[in-house]
């Protein structure tokens, strides 16, 4: 019994010995640290797919976990919570919101692998070694910050950057042709009488009046300075342009949501509207024709990006970092290229695209074969093109971007005037 | 009627009743009257893009009612006046159609219906909607109401109409139809309870007194379910000068009302101004329910 009673304790001591080691040489916490961090992924839905996560997973360990919201509320958790998120994916035109609150860190270019092959448009401005529309918060305007913790934006490249691009794309007007049975080339269209009750604008202030704009630009009642800053003159004219309209039952709906203007269109309650390009592919989806016009005045273009939030530090940080490196390598982009987005680097994209997807994605030729989506739904048939053409015509012909103006305030008490009317 | 509180016996050791109030009191204060300050506060600050400012202004109300004074180019009231009184016109107009509807399913429920299982048969079928989401129960309509939706298809097949009809949906129609089909139950219940509650004998002695079968619904019903039609009114009338989504999913987004304004400016980070149109939607809504309660004194009849 001594015996036992004795073993047992030196048992006791042995486990306290044991976990004390364990303590000391600190081999607890390493088990932890080579457990893969999670990251928490603010952003949109639009750009949040499934499969990305799934594949990055698959590739390093780490885990994404995504946090859907609208884009207004991405810039307002930006703002007013930036702990509640580890990476986010933000509109350059939110940036003007975020960047003087400090909430986000500048991006160490030397961290990334990529940085100096991520296309000129955002670097520079340019398409094709052409400068391309820079009216609004054009990502080169708001691309640099003078040092890792600035609140002010840096007047040309610098080390540090704001957002690494995800995505970006240039907007235009979504038609029903079967419906329309004309060919349609500018975007004053969206007021003409002719579409009365069949149109629609989209109901999001920022991109709503900037659209709206593009209209009173076509139909030739006036010419802005800046559509992406307008003065409050030129918001009155603007947002009567639209009360009119509406007054004389021009809009169907107004639409907030992505969803929300695939069933307009799709039912036939629209033929006409503002509209973005994953939607129209949501449109063919369904087996109705649907076009994303390409329209002589130009495109109103938007992007995103990667920014990371000043309370992420150590091993997260360099998971975001990871993540953001993945994501410029390739796969991702292909993968957003099938999808009609155009993705940051272009050249790893490439790789990982097919010959034949390319030209039709990225070069406006012809399919050879049918072009089918991530998911692989058939887009377009053999010999079909894109609409837009190629990366250089489409991207060439930007004329704004999406935008916050110094009226901003303003802008929004106008909007709601005109929802109202 | 005499205001105030009926008074109560004096309660002998002070603290006991005290203390029994006090987790509700806690309640109560931290999650309302403590927000409730909190949007009373942020009204008077400022604001910029990107920050609250604290301070005391009154910009906030000052920009709610600029150009109130007078009507803008279209004739219309400024866009503050004219969005309360669209919001007050579709609470009025879903107030009136649920009490009437209301109060007859109530009233058949309480009153035809003999059997006390049919009675609880039938007013758990009134609920079997609820057990759907709310935006499932309106968004079903759209397919329904739309230019090619159902009811426009089958009023050409049967050659009612030859154009669909677009009033429909996207509509002050529309908006009032999800209104009534999601809350008349909020009427129908407290309506329905009140009745329950009113002694039979009442309305045989009223019989035999003569009363025609209006006179007694006139004068025995509704006066004693008075206290149910109060609380009933009192659901309809703030859920729905509060709504949002229903105005903005049915209405097409062009339809304004306050609780979409107030959205809108919260999602471009003017919380200030937003909160400052809360407090005025907030005092809308009590001097209605002061009004209702003037009429019916809700304290004497529960």
């Amino acid at each position: 019994m001594p015996n036992d009673s004795n073993g047992s304790r030196i048992g006791r001591r042995g486990v306290l010995k044991g976990a004390a080691a364990i303590l000391a040489t600190g081999t607890f916490p390493a088990i932890h640290a080579q457990e893969k961090p999670t990251l928490r992924y603010l952003g949109t839905a639009v750009n949040q797919d499934k499969r990305i996560a799934e594949k990055f997973q698959a590739d390093t360990g780490i885990r994404i976990q995504y946090v859907a919201v609208t884009t207004d509320e991405v810039a307002k958790r930006a703002v007013t919570s930036p702990s509640s998120f580890d990476l986010i994916d933000t509109e350059y035109f939110s940036l003007k919101k975020i960047v003087p609150t400090g909430n986000l860190i500048g991006i160490d270019a030397r961290r990334i692998k990529n940085a100096d092959r991520i296309t000129p448009l955002f670097t520079k401005g340019e398409v094709g070694g052409k400068a391309v529309g820079d009216q609004g918060t054009a990502p080169k305007k708001v691309m640099y910050l003078p040092g890792a913790r600035a609140t002010a934006f840096a007047t040309g490249p610098t080390q540090f950057m704001t957002l690494i691009p995800t995505v970006y794309n240039a907007d235009t007007l979504g038609i029903r042709p079967d419906l329309i049975k004309r060919p349609i080339t500018s975007w004053a269209e969206l007021l003409n009488p002719q579409f009365k009750g069949r149109a629609s604008i989209l109901n999001i202030p920022s991109i709503g009046i900037m659209d709206a704009a593009m209209v009173v630009e076509a139909m030739g009642l006036h010419k802005y300075q800046d559509k992406g800053n307008m003065t409050r003159a030129e918001i009155d004219l603007t947002i009567k342009t639209l009360i009119e309209a509406k007054k004389a039952g021009q809009f169907r709906a107004l639409w907030k949501d992505f969803n929300e203007s695939v069933n307009l269109m799709a039912s036939g309650e629209v033929v006409i509207q503002s509209m973005w390009s994953p939607a129209v592919t949501a449109v063919r989806g369904k087996g109705i024709d649907c076009v994303f016009q390409p329209l002589k005045e130009g495109y109103r273009a938007w992007a995103a990006g990667f920014g990371i939030p000043k309370t992420v530090s150590g091993k997260q940080l360099d998971a975001c970092y990871e993540f953001i490196n993945w994501f410029l390598d390739g796969w991702a982009g292909a993968y957003l290229n099938r999808q009609g987005y155009y993705s940051a680097v272009l050249d790893t994209a490439k790789a990982r695209m097919e010959a034949d997807e390319w030209a039709y994605w990225m070069e406006g030729k012809p399919a050879a074969k049918d072009i089918k989506s991530p998911r692989g739904e058939v887009l377009a048939k053999a010999g079909s093109v894109r609409d837009g053409g190629s990366y250089e015509q489409r991207m060439g012909g930007i004329a704004c971007w999406n935008a916050v103006m110094d009226e901003n305030e303003y802008m929004v008490r106008k909007w709601n005037e005109f929802v109202a009317a | 009627m005499t205001p105030g509180f009926p008074r109560l016996p004096r309660a002998r050791g002070a603290l006991h009743p005290w203390l029994q109030a006090l987790p509700f009191t806690a309640v109560f204060a931290m999650f309302f009257l403590v927000p409730l300050g909190l949007v009373v506060m942020v009204g008077f600050w400022d604001f910029n893009e990107y920050a609250l400012i604290p301070a005391f202004t009154w910009r906030n109300y000052g920009k709610l009612l600029e150009g109130c004074s007078r009507l803008n180019e279209y004739g219309d009231p400024c866009v503050t006046v004219s969005t309360y009184l669209s919001t007050l016109r579709f609470a009025l107009a879903a107030w009136a159609i649920t009490l009437v509807l209301g109060f007859a399913l109530a009233y058949f429920l309480a009153f035809h219906v003999r059997s006390a299982a049919m009675q609880t048969l039938l007013f758990v079928v009134c609920t079997v909607p609820f057990w759907t989401s709310n935006v499932i129960r309106m968004v079903s309509w759209i397919p329904l109401l739309g230019r090619n939706g159902l009811v426009n298809q089958t009023l050409i097949a049967t050659h009612l109409i030859d154009r669909p009809l677009d009033w429909l949906l996207y509509s002050p129609f529309s908006v009032l139809l999800a209104y009534v089909h999601l809350y008349t139950m909020f009427m129908i219940v407290p309506v329905f309870n009140s009745m329950m509650r009113i002694d039979r004998a009442l309305l045989e002695a009223a019989r035999d007194a003569g009363a025609s079968a209006w006179q007694s619904l006139w004068h025995v019903v509704v006066p004693l379910s008075r206290s149910g039609i109060l609380i009933g009114s009192i659901f309809i009338l703030t859920i729905v000068m509060g709504d949002f989504v229903t105005v903005g999913v049915m209405g097409g987004g062009q339809i304004a009302s306050v609780g979409k304004m107030i959205q809108v400016q919260t999602s471009y980070m003017q919380f200030p101004l937003a909160a400052a149109n809360a407090v005025v939607l907030l005092l809308t809504v009590l001097l209605i329910i002061r009004g209702l309660t003037r009429v019916v004194d809700i304290r004497k009849e529960l």
